[in-house]
């Protein structure tokens, strides 16, 4: 469906220096430094897959979704999706996708929203029934019945972007692009745009590559995840299978009665608190089942959970492990 | 004061970053500048007779006006000031320890200047070397030389003086474009931007030159040139100064009684 | 063509919200127009020509120039304020939608209140076509509506070419309005008023002589070479360049991304 090899992109930046003096030489003369925003990232996504694209700011995950929308020529190498090379053939590629930009709007400010739609659809060239029927479909999944005959000023920020994914998945394009699409949403929209997400993708089988920095968007929609860094592809795995290769740390949360916990090898405490402990279990060690038969015979355990490492925390570490 | 130096030094500082704006900018004027006065002598072909100046002093006129074009522009407004007062923002001001139209009038006066210094200097440079009659020369007599910083101070002054009360007028209006879209045409108009004042048909003159337009642009300008001297000069000089005075007082007095429309209706 | 219309609805519709606002920038526009034609006044009743022309004629210069101008600053206003598509970003959108760049940009964006200075240019029509001495013939009337016609283009054109230097700089843009605005500032006299070398430069280069000067001479009778009338159409042609040269700024967008 996607296939990335070896794509390549530089950019050149004007230097810009502080100071009286170094402002006046720049009206004469000015130098570049050349930044490789991109080197040699290659991956391949399978149709109605969903792909978790996250690394940190300036490392190249805008630029690459550029290329794949057909914004940007790379410097080298090749993108095929779904046949076509989205910069060669840009008309036909974008009729294929759907790009949903975070923080730009795609409605127009002043007027209901459903009359934007209607010149999207216009725009999209779709015919008349399949229209109708998508956007039923999508006034119904995205609970947006109610507001598209309010013009796009008046509505939350929640509604909007509920709006802005509709007018994306108008002409029911095949991949979808999700830059940001919960940035400045509050947890309820969050979850429903999330839903909604989740449901596109797994009953209409549209593939869906979605960047972000909000690691509980990773965790509760993509099970694969590429992991860019300073313009290289740094990771490409499943998240369970990062979690566990990463670290072999457990998080185990106990509530207690009855004396004191017992000192465990492998076993650290990290907080205790009248009886409500949390504690890291080291897998390579003992297993959880050990740690938990070992605390049980010690102490009354009342209530307990296990938790993996947190999303965040594997990614902050994978940063760390990669220097970026 | 010194947070206005400094305001003003990082006004320049980013006006140069932009170095292709700068050079744009100074060819833009220069262009302009040279078309007026290609245009000016077609009239002068026509009928030197009925040309109410030296050409020469007309170039002269035309040079200053674009040099300095930033200091006497009428379509510069600051905007921050107008959303400020339409959104109410401005009763926060109003708890500062400073005086608000002292305030207004600095940061217009360091705006402006900011801009003039990075433009005038090439422009006139350029225009210095032109060949006579079309380029700028030099004060027409020592005197002339001598009052002209002034005028050109007070005039700066009374255009400041004249915007501030289109800044105290969006007190009293919804909207300030309608108010800013007439004032900025009639003052370009009136003060010369147009053309020239002494351009006027010449039952028009006195009244123009009664009235504070006058004294903006037209004033130094015509004295550099010499158009106006010796006495004239001193009267014209001193009809500036009762301009600035009059129109800093009605405004000072006006934003007393706008503010105070704020503070009691509470925005 | 149909697209074309549903967004002139749109935007107006969305300018619409903003009534009082909308009427006070077109009275903007018609007073600025209004003042720069009472300077032209108070000069003709001070010298009473210029370069030979009356002025009446001059009048209908002004108004074709002022026609063209504010037509193509309305309908082509997309391509005027381009740097802030690319700016906002709304450039993307467009390159992400599946129809043509230029057509995108042409509807994006137009300018109604323009109706203002085409007010202005109504008036003095009105007031100098029985006056300027023209006798109104079929082939003069087509020499004016084709002076207005091939101004719209050439306008148009100037405003392309401002977009496709934006690919390149922002900053040194407003070059450009010598061209674009000096053109509708100077043009409301005839060319030759400015002497041998802008009228030459104004033929050769950015070839607007071609829609204000040489028809115009035709059309008041001081020349009597039919073909000029047809020289604004092949000012147009000047838009060919100037889309290769969009185009080639795109393609760069494409490959820089800024």
């Amino acid at each position: 469906m996607i296939e990335l090899k070896g794509i390549s992109k530089t950019f050149r930046v004007a230097k810009r220096n502080a100071g009286m003096t170094e402002a006046v030489k720049a009206l004469f003369h000015r130098e570049y430094t050349l930044i490789p925003a991109l080197k040699e990232v290659s991956f391949k996504i399978d149709e109605g897959e969903m792909v978790g694209y996250i690394g940190p700011n300036g490392a190249g995950k805008s630029s690459t979704v550029k290329v794949m929308s057909g914004i940007l020529t790379p410097d080298a190498g090749s993108c095929i999706i779904d046949g076509r090379t989205p910069w060669k053939e840009r008309t036909e590629h974008v009729r294929n996708i759907g790009v949903v930009f975070g923080q730009r709007s795609q409605l127009w400010w002043d007027v209901p929203v459903i009359d934007s739609f209607e010149l999207i659809r216009d725009i999209y060239r779709v015919n008349g029934p399949s229209y109708q029927a998508t956007l039923k479909r999508l006034l119904e999944e995205l609970d947006i019945g109610e507001i598209v005959r309010t013009p796009a000023r008046q509505l939350s920020l929640g509604q909007r972007m509920r709006c802005e994914i509709a007018a994306s998945l108008l002409h029911d394009p095949k991949i979808l692009f999700l830059d940001e699409p919960t940035i400045g949403l509050d947890a309820v929209s969050k979850i429903a745009v999330r839903n909604f997400i989740k449901t596109l993708n797994k009953e209409r089988g549209t593939t869906v590559i979605l960047t972000t920095h909000d690691m509980s968007d990773i965790e509760a929609l993509t099970e694969r995840i590429l992991l860019i860094g300073k313009g290289q592809i740094l990771l490409d795995g499943s998240l369970t299978e990062l979690k566990n290769r990463h670290s072999k740390l457990r998080r185990l949360t106990v509530d207690y009665a009855g004396g004191s916990l017992p000192a465990i090898p492998g076993v650290k405490l990290e907080g205790d608190l009248s009886g409500h402990a949390t504690l890291s279990v080291d897998t390579g060690v003992l297993s959880v089942s050990e740690a938990i038969s070992k605390l049980s015979s010690a102490v009354e355990v009342t209530d307990l959970a296990v938790e993996s490492q947190r999303v965040e925390d594997v990614v902050v570490s994978l940063y760390k492990e990669f220097a970026i | 004061m010194r947070k206005y130096l400094s305001f003003f030094r990082i006004r320049f500082l980013s006006g140069l970053q932009y170095r292709a704006a700068a050079w744009a900018g100074v060819s833009t004027q220069f262009a302009w500048g040279g078309m007026s006065i290609l245009m000016y002598r077609a009239f002068y072909r026509v009928n030197a007779e009925a040309f109410p100046m030296e050409f020469a002093d007309l170039t002269t006129y035309i040079w200053l006006q674009q040099a300095l074009l930033a200091m006497f522009m009428a379509w510069y407004f600051d905007n921050d000031i107008f959303d400020s007062i339409s959104s109410g923002a401005i009763a926060y001001e109003l708890c500062r320890p400073c005086d608000l139209y002292t305030m207004w009038f600095t940061k217009n006066v360091a705006v402006r200047l900011s801009r003039v210094v990075l433009r005038c200097f090439p422009i006139l440079l350029v225009a210095v070397f032109l060949p006579r009659p079309y380029g700028v020369s030099l004060p027409e007599s020592v005197a002339a030389g001598l009052l002209f910083p002034l005028s050109l101070i007070l005039g700066f002054l009374v255009l400041v003086a004249f915007s501030m009360l289109i800044y105290i007028s969006a007190f009293y209006t919804i909207s300030s474009t309608g108010v800013r879209i007439l004032a900025t045409s009639a003052v370009e108009f009136l003060t010369g931007g147009v053309i020239p004042l002494p351009f006027f048909p010449g039952w028009l003159q006195p009244i123009m030159n009664a009235l504070p337009f006058a004294s903006m642009q037209n004033t130094p300008f015509l004295i550099y040139t010499g158009h106006v001297n010796g006495q004239e000069a001193m009267r014209a000089i001193l009809l500036q100064a009762v301009w600035l005075v009059v129109l800093v007082g009605v405004g000072k007095i006006w934003i007393r009684h706008a503010t105070r429309r704020v503070v009691l209706q509470g925005g | 063509m149909k697209l074309y219309f549903k967004y002139i609805g749109m935007i107006f519709r969305c300018r619409m919200q903003y009534k009082s606002s909308f009427f006070m920038t077109t009275l903007g526009q018609f007073l600025v127009s209004f003042t720069t034609f009472i300077g032209m006044y108070f000069m003709f009743d001070r010298f009473g020509a210029v370069d030979g022309f009356t002025m009446e004629e001059v009048m209908i210069c002004f108004a074709v120039v002022l026609t063209a101008f504010s037509l193509a600053e309305c309908f082509v206003r997309g391509f005027d304020v381009f740097p802030r598509l690319i700016r906002s970003g709304e450039l993307d959108r467009i390159l992400v939608r599946p129809r043509s760049v230029a057509f995108q940009v042409l509807s994006s964006n137009m300018e109604f209140s323009r109706v203002g200075r085409l007010l202005q240019a109504v008036v003095m029509l009105v007031y100098a076509i029985p006056r300027c001495g023209v006798d109104w013939t079929p082939d003069k009337i087509l020499t004016l509506v084709l002076m207005m016609l091939g101004g719209v283009m050439l306008f148009s054109a100037l405003f392309v070419l401002y977009a496709g230097i934006s690919f390149f700089t922002i900053e040194g843009l407003e070059f450009m309005n010598i061209f674009t605005d000096g053109s509708r500032e100077f043009g409301k006299y005839p060319l030759s008023v400015y002497g041998e070398g802008v009228l030459k430069f104004m033929t050769y280069v950015i070839p607007f002589a071609l829609v204000q000067y040489y028809p115009f001479l035709y059309l008041v009778g001081r020349s009597d070479r039919v073909w000029y009338m047809l020289l604004p159409l092949a000012a147009g042609l000047f838009l060919i360049p100037c889309a290769i040269f969009f185009w080639v700024g795109l393609r760069k967008y494409q490959s820089t991304g800024s």
